[in-house]
């Protein structure tokens, strides 16, 4: 049994031609995390004891011939969403005790399908950065090589799936969270048009754009943790009912016929030539399927940065704000007064990049400059759906790369947040309108770094891009290395 | 110079709505504290407010009832400001795009109608309560009020005077109990107003500075408190001084308003619309629905009363005020009550009795007053006797036929009995006999209130004047 390299179908068909239990299996990720982890630093926390019983469970289910699509399936969710009894703490020192009485709905619904949660990944701050090196409990490193990032903020989603420390993780996409660590370690990563997951439970950075998604190591397992995490919630008034019940249907349909957009801005100078070769050879390979690949033009794309960080920031502002050391959380030791609480619990409590979005978008809201700002974000944010919606006219899917470079090296962009954020660029305008995008792997650039070819479609069209995304899979393979990287052909 | 008065009020007023607005806890007033709250009230990581439908309702039928225009489309914002009793340290409100806008409520000036414009009326979240220790440790926080639906109902600046003022509130406390929007207990808080008041010289048309005096949460404080910034404002201009812009907080015990040191006026709210909940979106259908179900208003009543029923104008405007009188009214005459019969028992008795008890509540249902009524109407009680026995219905609940039987009170109508005490009457008053004999009718009078002490009042008046006359005949025949 090579633990690394294990799917969801894997292990569906390891419990049913009984080849190992699930329990065995679950031990057999422990070892695997305990042998990887103290480099990788993928998990913040683990819950063992709790996962052997999740285990043993879904052996009994699997021996009576039930259980759900992930029975007996090792997963673990990024640290910024619920567990009921099991810490929370966004990777912030201010939720470093939170121990929430209720599981995000999400999470709920892969343990309602029997997946064994394992325990729970690290991320930057309050899923604020690109690099999880915001993080108060240390950096994770990219599996591929550990003096890189692995993208962020899902950087610890995507290197334990990477590194085969879970089968799949659990991620949160609020302007390329899920799918730039997933280019970054040669993952699948996928963020569900925004109303397709409940938010129920998902510690908020910006509401308007969070949406919880995958990462996983095949294109048809995303589509299966999909099935399991889609749907309509009560608790959450913005999740929506899709009226898609099988993201796997019409997955192996192929590429053929496909109108494929290649905006031309996303293969610019400011794109690393090594990115560049490898998304020229995706374009080719979709060609050879028979699908249509054509230039076109996204002209808002240079807005899109801007307004992002204005739009996601205004509201982490609000949604930071609950963090006051009052109810729950840190709280500092010594204060004079009520604002003094305050001014040291949340000078105390929150990381550099959480207060530069906090007092940036505090600054967007405010009076005499909301108009200036915040409104006008608005605005684009309509102009870029609108932009969106007429190339979608024409197109089927949108392609491009997930990010304009591979892993870059830790410590690298510290100390100019200017130029991470830039290196959102291909992300933030997917959130701002709301679609779906998927990032997989596409071979490597010269440094042997996975790179990530991101592909858009319209909204509530997962089943296109899973289609879409499949069939270059199949035409361009990638495999697990010994070594727990996942090296292209 | 004079000087014009101009007042507008904000009410804020606790909706109906047996769950919160985000929630579904109770918001049922008084309990533990920290009893009715749950993740979503304390604003734990990751939890969500999910709108509570009948608070739309509410909002929407106070607005239709108050004749405004209700919005097809509307949003909640967010109000972000720190404060403790705020545990999501914003708000939840609406600001640009509020539920109901440009209405108006008619009030009654000396019998002349004037009207006072409703700006809008939005939906927001209460907060929770800080309870200081008063040994000075410190400060607790009590999140049962987080998240209590409620409604802000803003006027336009058109009331003249502190009775102006005082009837406004009253009218739109009566009219949200009317639609059953509130139960607007006033004692708990659940309606409460600000008096936001300026002063310029008469025929003037740009508004002066104004105060703002917040909280008042009765009709005479707010009377009072309008009253005294008047009194407050005039002096400094009379002296050629000039009003500054503040809150003020309204001492009812003092009879005095103190300038708040807050720090809210320098607040920048930095309101936003709320991304976790979608737009309120309401059809043009369910508008009309909610139009339909309205119930019958304060004014619609007081024509039915005074033009089909016959009642007099002063005692219909006091029984529609309240819906609790009125709906009792209405039930009685249901039951039979003569619709006269019944507004003055409850313009007389019923309301000393309220008054005496404190209370809005009638402790029984207009069928029992209807009941009262017909035991009158039958005879078999006497008006008096009869106010004996509202007062025992108001102060055990029991019914007139119970109270009447158990207590005795029916009337003597035993032609044997009765006879008995005229006889015994006329031959201990031998005085009263004589002056009846002599001419003085007013004797008669005397000589039938002996009977009714000897009987309690319970004695059959027509029966005993036509024994008594009969027994006075008998005595002038030597």
């Amino acid at each position: 049994m090579e633990i690394a390299r294990l799917t969801i179908k894997d292990i569906s068909r390891m419990l049913r031609n009984r080849e190992a239990s699930a329990v065995e299996i679950t031990n057999g990720f422990y070892e695997r995390i305990e042998s990887t982890d103290a480099k990788i630093g993928a998990y913040i926390s683990l819950c063992r004891e709790k996962a052997l019983e999740d285990a043993a469970n879904a052996q009994k289910k699997a021996d009576a011939g039930e259980g759900g699509l992930l029975n007996g399936v090792p997963a673990a969710v990024k640290d910024n969403m619920c567990t009921e009894g099991m810490a929370t703490t966004c990777a912030s020192r201010m939720l470093e005790n939170f121990i929430p009485p209720y599981t995000a709905t999400a999470v709920e619904k892969i343990k309602a399908e029997g997946a064994v949660l394992l325990g729970k990944l690290n991320l930057d701050e309050f899923a604020m950065g690109s690099s999880t090196g915001n993080s108060y409990f240390g950096q994770t490193k990219n599996p591929w090589d550990e003096r890189r990032v692995p993208g962020g903020s899902s950087g610890g989603s995507a290197a334990a799936v990477a590194s085969g420390q879970a089968v799949f993780a659990l991620g949160s996409d609020t302007g390329g969270s899920i799918r730039q660590p997933a280019a970054f370690c040669g993952v699948v990563g996928l963020k569900p048009t925004y109303g397709t997951v409940s938010r129920h439970g998902l510690v908020a950075f910006a509401s308007s754009l969070d949406q919880i998604g995958p990462l996983t190591k095949t294109v048809e397992d995303s589509a299966i943790v999909l099935n399991a995490i889609s749907g309509r919630d009560q608790r959450d008034s913005t999740s929506m009912e899709t009226g898609i019940p099988d993201y796997t249907e019409g997955i192996d349909g192929g590429a053929r016929g496909l109108m494929i957009g290649v905006p031309s801005q996303y293969l610019s100078d400011g794109v690393s030539p090594g990115v560049r070769k490898q998304i020229g050879e995706a374009i080719k390979a979709y060609e050879k399927m028979g699908a249509v690949c054509e230039e076109t033009s996204i002209e808002l794309a240079d807005y899109a940065i801007a307004a992002y960080y204005i739009i996601s920031s205004a509201e982490a502002s609000s949604n930071l704000a609950r963090y006051d050391g009052i109810k729950y959380g840190y709280r500092s030791s010594g204060y004079a007064n009520l604002t003094d609480l305050y001014n040291k619990t949340r000078s105390e409590g929150f990381g550099s990049e959480a207060k530069r979005r906090i007092m940036l978008g505090t600054y967007v809201l405010s009076s005499g400059y909301y108009d200036a700002y915040y409104k006008k974000a608005l605005r684009v944010r309509r102009l870029i759906k609108n932009e969106f919606d007429a190339l979608f006219k024409k197109y089927d899917l949108i392609l491009g790369p997930t990010a304009p470079t591979t892993a870059f090296r830790i410590g690298e962009k510290e100390g100019n947040p200017l130029e991470m954020y830039m290196g959102d660029v291909f992300t933030v305008s997917v959130n701002i309108a709301g679609l779906p995008a998927i990032s997989i792997p596409c071979g490597l650039d010269e440094n042997n770094l996975p790179v990530g070819m991101q592909l858009i479609g319209k909204a509530f069209g997962e089943r296109t891009i899973l289609r879409a995304a499949k069939a270059f899979e199949m035409e361009f393979p990638f495999l697990i290395s010994e070594e727990g990287g996942r090296h292209g052909l | 110079m004079d000087y014009e008065v101009v007042i507008g009020l904000e009410i804020h007023v606790e909706l109906a709505t047996k769950s919160k607005i985000f929630c579904g806890c109770t918001t049922e007033f008084g309990g533990e504290v920290n009893t009715h709250c749950c993740p979503v009230c304390t604003s734990m990581p990751g939890t969500l407010p999910v709108m509570n439908e009948k608070a739309v309702e509410f909002a929407v039928k106070a607005g239709l009832a108050m004749n405004c225009e209700i919005a097809e489309f509307s949003k909640m914002d967010r109000k972000n400001y720190f404060y403790p009793d705020l545990p999501k340290a914003y708000q939840i409100s609406q600001f640009d795009l509020p539920i109901c806008k440009g209405g108006y409520v008619d009030i009654d000036i000396n019998g002349k109608m004037k009207r006072i414009g409703i700006t809008r009326i939005h939906i927001e979240e209460d907060a929770g309560k800080l309870i200081h220790d008063p040994h000075g440790k410190g400060s607790l926080v009590d999140y049962n009020r987080c998240g209590v639906p409620l409604i802000e109902i803003v006027s336009e600046p058109d009331m003249s005077s502190p009775e102006e003022a005082r009837k406004y509130f009253e009218k739109v406390r009566s009219i949200l109990q009317y639609t059953g929007v509130s139960d607007c207990r006033m004692q708990e808080g659940s309606i409460r107003a600000d008096v936001n008041l300026s002063l310029r010289p008469a025929g003037s048309t740009k508004l002066g500075t104004r105060t703002e005096m917040k909280n008042l949460n009765s009709f005479r404080s707010v009377f009072n408190a309008a009253e005294s910034e008047i009194k407050r404002q005039s002096g400094i201009l009379r002296q050629g001084g000039r009003v500054g812009q503040e809150t003020r907080r309204w001492d009812d015990d003092a009879g005095k308003s103190f300038p708040m040191r807050n720090k809210e006026e320098a607040h920048d709210y930095r309101y936003f619309p709320e991304p976790d909940l979608v737009p309120i979106i309401l059809t043009k259908e369910r508008i009309d629905a909610y139009r339909e179900s309205l119930p019958e208003l304060p004014w619609k009543r007081f024509a039915r009363y005074t033009e089909e029923m016959g009642i007099p104008g002063y005692d219909a405007g006091i029984i529609t005020a309240s819906v609790k009188t009125s709906d009792f009214f209405e039930e009685a005459v249901k039951y039979g009550a003569d619709a006269k019969t019944a507004a003055n028992w409850i313009m007389g008795d019923l309301m000393r009795l309220m008054n005496d008890a404190g209370t809005e509540d009638i402790p029984f249902g207009g069928k029992m007053l209807a009941e009262l009524a017909d035991l009158i109407g039958q005879g078999r009680i006497s008006n008096n006797i009869a106010k004996t026995v509202l007062s025992e219905m108001f102060a055990t609940g029991g019914t007139p036929s119970f109270i009447v039987k158990e207590k005795g009170l029916e009337v003597v109508s035993d032609r044997d009995e009765l006879a008995r005490i005229v006889d015994k009457v006329i031959s201990h008053n031998k005085k009263s006999v004589e002056d009846y004999m002599g001419g003085k009718e007013k004797a008669m009078g005397f000589l039938m209130g002996q009977v009714m002490r000897e009987t309690g009042g319970k004695a059959n008046p027509t029966m005993v004047k036509a024994m008594l006359a009969d027994g006075l005949k008998k005595a002038m025949e030597p």
